[in-house]
């Protein structure tokens, strides 16, 4: 049901930046919202974001309520050798997600 | 004459202390969300007893945001990305959402450029803090305020 959005290019310089764009469908419920009859919905947001490259963590994000929903992160990273970004989102009540994008350095 | 002058001094006197009654619960209501206070308590919480300078950091938000659920914010730190002088970590605050934390984002010398953008909800017109941590473990900072037309978070679910 979750969904995700990957971009990260398909080929790349050695050496070269590149961006890494990532978004996961999901609601980010803060906790601080109640409804009409007064009760609070309870919290449901994703809590840690993680990119690797080729095993090796290159960045990581802890995410807080303040985070808009379905999470939009951008970053960066050198292009060192083809291989595989592996994503992983965590989230409250058991929520985890995986996505993965490989690329070709030159 | 006499009579009226001093009831006329009298209603002034009392519209002023009911005035300032008036505000006294106005501010008393405000913890009910974070405050500065909570702010400097949520930044001590990350950096220590480490001093935070300002500088280096630049943080790109729109000054002026129509809807607060959906705020684009890009931060980004004037660093070389070598291997001996990078990035450790990016922290960004808020001031008036029901908690002060908005994000931790960890790079490292492989991250190449140190810029990290995503999108945030406001709760209200408000002071945005984004600290960063360098390899020599000294911090800068930088602060820009938003004003919010429509607030995110607390708003009633239908």
């Amino acid at each position: 049901m979750a969904a995700a959005l990957i971009n990260v290019p398909k080929n790349a310089k050695r050496g070269e930046i590149i961006e890494i764009k990532t978004l996961m469908s999901h609601i980010m419920e803060t906790g601080y919202r109640h409804t009409s009859t007064g009760e609070v919905v309870p919290r449901d947001i994703i809590t840690s974001f993680t990119c690797r490259y080729n095993g090796a963590e290159i960045f990581r994000a802890d995410l807080f309520p303040a985070i808009a929903a379905n999470p939009f992160i951008t970053f960066f990273t050198v292009a060192t050798e083809s291989g595989k970004f592996d994503f992983e989102w965590v989230g409250d009540n058991g929520f985890s997600e995986t996505a993965s994008a490989s690329i070709s350095v030159e | 004459m006499y009579k009226q002058d001093s009831t006329r001094r009298q209603f002034i006197g009392l519209a002023g202390s009911a005035a300032v009654l008036g505000a006294v619960p106005m501010v008393a209501l405000r913890p009910a969300e974070a405050t500065p206070a909570t702010l400097a308590t949520a930044i001590r919480n990350v950096v220590g007893t480490a001093v935070v300078k300002t500088g280096k950091v630049k943080l790109d938000i729109p000054p002026l945001v129509e809807n607060g659920n959906t705020v684009p914010m890009t931060v980004s730190v004037a660093n070389p990305m070598s291997p001996d002088d990078y990035v450790k970590s990016i922290h960004v605050f808020n001031e008036k959402n029901p908690q002060s934390n908005i994000g931790n984002f960890y790079l490292g010398p492989r991250a190449g450029r140190a810029q990290i953008s995503t999108r945030i909800r406001l709760a209200d017109s408000q002071k945005i803090v984004a600290i960063a941590r360098l390899s020599d473990d000294s911090w800068w900072s930088a602060t820009v305020d938003v004003v919010v037309t429509l607030a995110a978070c607390t708003e009633e679910v239908i």
